[in-house]
């Protein structure tokens, strides 16, 4: 299966009630999907072409705040547009699963994969002091995988999470295995599992109101601290990330999503020069894996971060690593994917001999 | 003839109205004289004849009535600016068997969030969508709106609208009407007891469509912004009949039954 199509199939077995999308390539397998497999007939499950992508995000907020399991998907100019719609998502701190199939920008860019969302996805994008939960898939399955687990975790902290992937992997076709079909959620289960959802209010209880505004700066700023304590906890359970040959690494490559697929054959042909090479990818991109790559400098000389930008999450990285050793870019911008053999070259000219 | 005191006169047998439990006891946070407080009172007052608080989600904008969740006794979700249609059409489709309004005013739906309003209309989103056009921008502190009637004076027109730069007054009521989607679309005012008993009766026979799974209803109701407009609440509803209303003309504009 495509990327998209096997990211789709696992929404609709994730037990999802609503998609709300809008066409963009190269993510428009999503809906096509979802539309030609008729998943009302199936689960219940409700897909609604929206007249924007402001407008999907908005339906997503209004699915989310019933307790619904909602999501939607996009490319890197319509995710730009929904960044008003998941500020208030996160301050009203509502679960939903966002994906994104990067292409190369500014602007309009190129329909072409890139990676040049990094800071978008994981600094806020739009207003407020806000972080969604960000996971990087880099193969097809992973596609699959983390359509539920994003709802899992979207749940678990009353937050968004994002799916960064980007067109090479939204295109790509690989074996996948799907999970079995899960329910959608029961009233019960919403009126149990998420008792601040807006569905009618009972005479039992108190009227549920979803919103993100408190014009008390005092109550304002208690939202707010209880939001980074959030993000805190997130930081220290959620944390993901694959070690590549990292045990005896003497150099080491930072990587994620497509970046990391051509960064591990680089490693291969790097070790088949006697050259001692790991790889870190990040699954999550927030929170970051700071820790292990902190780590991994005491043990390194010298870390090379390979990304389809000019270089974004370069920062965290040296962030973690805080000048203990030499941290450099390699990356093609404007929809152009690197070759194993440019990061070869750029290992030798930056790192090893620079 | 005797002194009756206020003990005796609150006897149940006396009781001829009283506010609806549907309102909060909350102190309304309008200004004296705007028509928001009877708008909000018809709406709630309609789901508690219908017996519905307990299966309807109301969608609050962005605007003076932001804070409509604080006074309206049901559950409610605020909305991004303009976005409530949207968030409305979500809901809706989700949970089918409920009833869903979005409360809005004139530059939330017909300026920033026309293209929300038009598609939701336009989809036949079995909602009710009530419309306050007081022809200017209240909260923000009295800005030209997309209804800002021409020559009208507003902080951003502060020589009167001028139509020739500014543009015209958008007529979104009649503009929705002419959709397939909608099925009851109709323009009413809260400034006397007549009208109030016409603006119910609309918000009624909206909800009642909704009920019958009949289509998009629309009830635009014109009103005052005394504070916005620089009058007194008095100036202000004779400054509407006078202007507002030739512009706006009340009644029905479209029924389908």
């Amino acid at each position: 299966m495509k990327g998209n199509e096997a990211f789709a199939e696992a929404a609709i077995r994730a037990g999802a009630d609503g998609y709300f999308g809008y066409p963009i390539t190269p993510q428009s397998e999503v809906m096509e999907y979802l539309m030609a497999e008729k998943p009302h007939e199936r689960t219940g499950m409700i897909v609604l072409q929206a007249e924007s992508e402001i407008a999907a995000i908005n339906m997503v907020y209004g699915g989310a705040a019933c307790g619904k399991r909602v999501l939607t998907s996009s490319s890197s100019p319509g995710v730009s547009l929904k960044q008003e719609g998941i500020s208030y998502i996160a301050g009203a701190e509502l679960p939903c699963v966002i994906l994104n199939v990067a292409r190369g920008g500014p602007g309009l860019g190129t329909i072409q994969p890139a990676q040049s969302d990094y800071f978008q996805s994981t600094k806020g994008g739009g207003h407020g002091d806000y972080k969604m939960l960000v996971l990087a898939p880099s193969s097809v399955q992973e596609m699959a995988d983390f359509a539920g687990l994003g709802f899992e975790l979207a749940f678990k902290y009353r937050n968004p999470v994002l799916i960064l992937s980007d067109g090479a992997i939204g295109q790509m076709m690989e074996k996948v295995e799907l999970d079995e079909q899960r329910p959608r959620f029961t009233d019960e289960e919403i009126k149990n599992n998420t008792p601040w959802a807006t569905t009618g209010k009972t005479k039992d209880r108190e009227r549920n109101i979803i919103t993100s505004l408190d014009l008390d700066s005092y109550k304002q700023e208690l939202h707010n601290l209880d939001l980074q304590a959030k993000y805190r906890e997130m930081e220290k359970n959620e944390t993901r990330y694959e070690a590549i040959s990292c045990d005896d690494a003497e150099y080491l490559i930072v990587a994620y999503g497509t970046s990391a697929r051509l960064s591990q054959k680089a490693v291969d042909l790097l070790r088949a020069e006697g050259i001692k090479v790991g790889l870190l990818r990040p699954i999550t991109l927030f929170p970051f894996p700071t820790a292990v790559i902190a780590k991994l400098a005491d043990q390194v000389k010298g870390i090379l971060t390979v990304e389809m930008s000019a270089g974004q999450m370069i920062e965290d990285v040296r962030l973690a690593v805080g000048c203990r050793v030499k941290v450099e870019h390699f990356g093609r911008m404007g929809g152009i994917i690197p070759s194993p053999t440019e990061i070869v070259d750029a290992m030798h000219k930056k790192i090893i001999g620079g | 003839m005797a002194e009756i005191t206020k003990e005796e006169l609150r006897q149940p047998e006396n009781l001829i109205y009283k506010k609806t439990d549907l309102l909060t006891d909350k102190a309304l946070s309008y200004c004296p004289g705007c028509g928001h407080g009877t708008a909000h009172r018809i709406v709630m007052e309609v789901l508690d004849e219908m017996g519905i608080q307990d299966q309807t989600i109301g969608i609050a904008p962005v605007g003076c009535s932001v804070l409509a969740y604080e006074f309206m006794n049901i559950d409610m979700q605020q909305a991004a600016h303009g976005r409530a249609p949207a968030v409305a059409t979500a809901v809706k489709r989700l949970y089918p068997e409920k009833f869903v309004f979005t409360y809005q005013g004139d530059g939330d739906l017909a300026a920033i969030g026309t293209a929300e309003t038009i598609h939701a209309c336009n989809r036949g989103e079995n909602i009710v969508i009530i419309f306050i056009n007081n022809g200017i921008y209240g909260m923000t502190g009295g800005q030209m709106a997309p209804t800002t009637l021409p020559g009208m004076k507003s902080s951003t027109s502060p020589y009167g609208r001028d139509v020739a730069t500014m543009g015209n007054p958008l007529k979104i009521t009649e503009l929705i009407a002419q959709l397939p989607g909608t099925i009851y679309v109709t323009r009413q005012a809260v400034h006397t007891p007549a009208n109030v008993r016409k603006t119910k009766k609309a918000v009624r026979k909206a909800f009642e469509n909704q009920k019958l799974n009949k289509g998009l209803s629309f009830v635009e109701i014109v009103s005052n912004c005394n504070s916005g407009w620089k009058m007194t609440p008095r100036q202000s509803n004779e400054w509407m009949v006078d202007n507002m209303f030739p512009f706006y003309p009340l009644g029905d504009i479209k029924v389908n039954d």
